[in-house]
């Protein structure tokens, strides 16, 4: 800070009012806005990094029957299935936690197009980030067999995998509706672990002992109906279950987000 | 131009702005000053649609805020020079704010070398600047599109005299070319240096507006001498309100050629007898928001 410049050289009338914003440069803003601290790199690279490491850990220990398409998919969804939704609360929470959304919503002031382009960012980074945790897994099917000496079976179908992929996809905007509900950093991802690891225990534990629960277990808990996704292969009434807890635990909390972000102060 | 009409905002049961209105207009400094609490960023939000108005409008340019198409280029704001992402380097917030308004990135080069933030600190994170670098920081933000009206909430806190009278230029540079500039503060020499128009606001109320020449012409006469209580006796005789200053003189509304025959009149020696300018801004200030602001009034 030493040369004080003093004007600037530029003329301040603008001839014709300016062209709105489109959402498609909202949406590589958002994208750049996930990339850009220290966290957010890491937070995404370690998404590579332990479907890598989850690989090579199957190839490892697996007992030699085990190593199957279907292990190495399980082995490496686990990690993706935590770190995925915290994407998703942070590139929300941050705007409020980090007061950032002082100037984003400045610079946009309908808040609705921006929660739109982050939610398509989440999306994509999910999608992606599948699709490369997928191509980790098969060269580790490959590498995995050919070291064991045993038959590479590929025994997850694109169909099945397609289930996963919409699997987390879900998990993640579970992640997203906490974000845009709380819209604090810590309080979105407690929120997010309680709904994800302590429910679905207390809701198995109240499925053994409750005759009524079991039965109703699969139209209300999201996780429980989450689950059919990751073992592929629905029926009909499985894909009904993912979509009324899906309405329940997902749309209608968006929809109550949605209104108080629209609504509320942001200071 | 900046219109706000009949505003309100209220917090339960707390009023925070009262039925504010006024106008900033093109080619002006217009000074938004008021103590602590008294309504000064809550008009400021609200005018740039980050907090809902409970009653009355807030328009820049004729329109509201958020009817702008691309408000970065139209309006200039800083609000709070801390509310960045930390993880952030200066460059990179500069830089997603230029995307966001489509500018080219050449633009984030021209506005640090404007705010003279240099190539080393622009590269560091945010977390680690002084509060003067943020606003520098701040003020880049809100002049890189070129916006033709500025709305800047205290953007003089933490900065150096120098970058001060470095802002007080630019800004001055801003609305000579046409620009419609608000700023508040609650710092009244700063005000004073730079506003053409002044809105006084006290306790979410308009308590005073207009030109500075105005208002200061208004501010009445100092009068100082080495009996106070005797001329205080002798103004009183005469029918003229007075009141003491913070510095041991008296203030009255009356001019200093009347004041001055009254204390010939009753034989009093004069110290200083002037128009009360200069001081006479934060005279009137304290004077206005007397029964608003929190220490009562000090003089």
């Amino acid at each position: 800070m030493t040369a004080m410049t003093l004007t600037e050289a530029r003329p301040l009338a603008r001839e014709a009012a300016p062209a709105p914003i489109p959402l498609s440069r909202l949406v590589a803003v958002e994208a750049r806005k996930s990339f850009d601290t220290r966290s957010g790199f890491w937070l995404l690279t370690s998404i590579g990094i332990t479907a890598l490491l989850a690989t090579v850990a199957v190839v490892l220990w697996a007992p030699d029957s085990a190593l199957t398409y279907d292990t190495f998919a399980a082995a490496i969804g686990f990690p993706m299935a935590v770190i995925l939704p915290m994407v998703a609360i942070l590139s929300v929470t941050s705007e409020w936690s980090q007061r950032s959304g002082l100037t984003s919503f400045t610079l946009v002031p309908h808040r609705g197009r921006v929660v739109a382009a982050k939610a398509i960012v989440a999306v994509s980074v999910a999608v992606g980030s599948m699709a490369v945790a997928m191509t980790i897994g098969a060269l580790g099917n490959i590498l995995g067999s050919t070291i064991a000496g045993v038959d590479t079976v590929w025994d997850d179908g694109p169909m099945h995998l397609s289930t996963i992929v919409l699997g987390n996809v879900l998990g993640l905007l579970m992640g997203f509706t906490l974000g845009v509900l709380i819209r604090n950093s810590p309080g979105a991802i407690v929120t997010y672990f309680v709904l994800s690891f302590v429910l679905p225990t207390l809701a198995g534990l109240l499925a053994t002992s409750q005759e009524w629960f079991r039965t109703l277990q699969p139209w209300v808990d999201f996780n429980y109906a989450q689950g059919f996704l990751f073992n592929g292969g629905l029926t009909g009434e499985q894909w009904a279950q993912v979509g009324v807890t899906s309405l329940v635990w997902l749309v209608v909390p968006l929809a109550i987000g949605l209104r108080l972000v629209l609504r509320s102060e942001v200071k | 131009m900046i219109t706000v009409q009949a505003l309100t905002r209220k917090y339960g049961d707390f009023t925070a702005v009262d039925d504010v209105t006024f106008t900033a207009r093109p080619g002006r400094v217009t000074g938004f000053l008021g103590p602590n609490g008294a309504g000064k960023s809550t008009t400021m939000r609200v005018l740039v649609g980050l907090t809902p108005a409970t009653s009355g409008t807030a328009e820049v340019s004729g329109r509201r805020f958020a009817d702008l198409p691309n408000p970065g280029l139209e309006v200039g704001v800083l609000l709070d020079a801390s509310a960045q992402h930390a993880g952030r380097t200066g460059r990179e917030i500069l830089t997603v704010a230029a995307r966001t308004m489509g500018l080219p990135a050449s633009r984030v080069d021209e506005i640090l070398d404007l705010v003279s933030l240099t190539p080393e600190e622009a590269g560091r994170r945010v977390r680690h600047y002084s509060l003067g670098m943020r606003q520098r920081l701040g003020i880049a933000t809100a002049l890189l599109g070129e916006p033709g009206v500025l709305i800047l909430d205290e953007p003089a806190n933490g900065l150096d005299p120098a970058g001060i009278r470095w802002m007080r230029d630019l800004l001055r540079g801003y609305a000579d070319r046409g620009a419609t500039v608000l700023l508040s503060s609650h710092l009244l020499h700063e005000i004073e240096v730079i506003a053409d128009d002044l809105v006084v606001i006290g306790q979410g109320r308009i308590v005073a507006q207009g030109t500075k020449a105005e208002l200061l012409s208004a501010a009445g006469t100092l009068v100082r001498t080495d009996d106070r209580a005797a001329l205080a006796r002798a103004l009183t005789a005469s029918g003229l309100t007075h009141s003491t200053t913070a510095d041991d003189g008296l203030r009255t509304d009356a001019d200093p050629d009347l004041v001055g025959k009254v204390a010939l009149r009753a034989g009093i020696a004069l110290r200083e007898l002037r128009p009360a300018d200069g001081a006479g801004l934060e005279e009137m200030f304290l004077e206005l928001t007397a029964d608003t602001q929190r220490e009562g009034l000090v003089a």
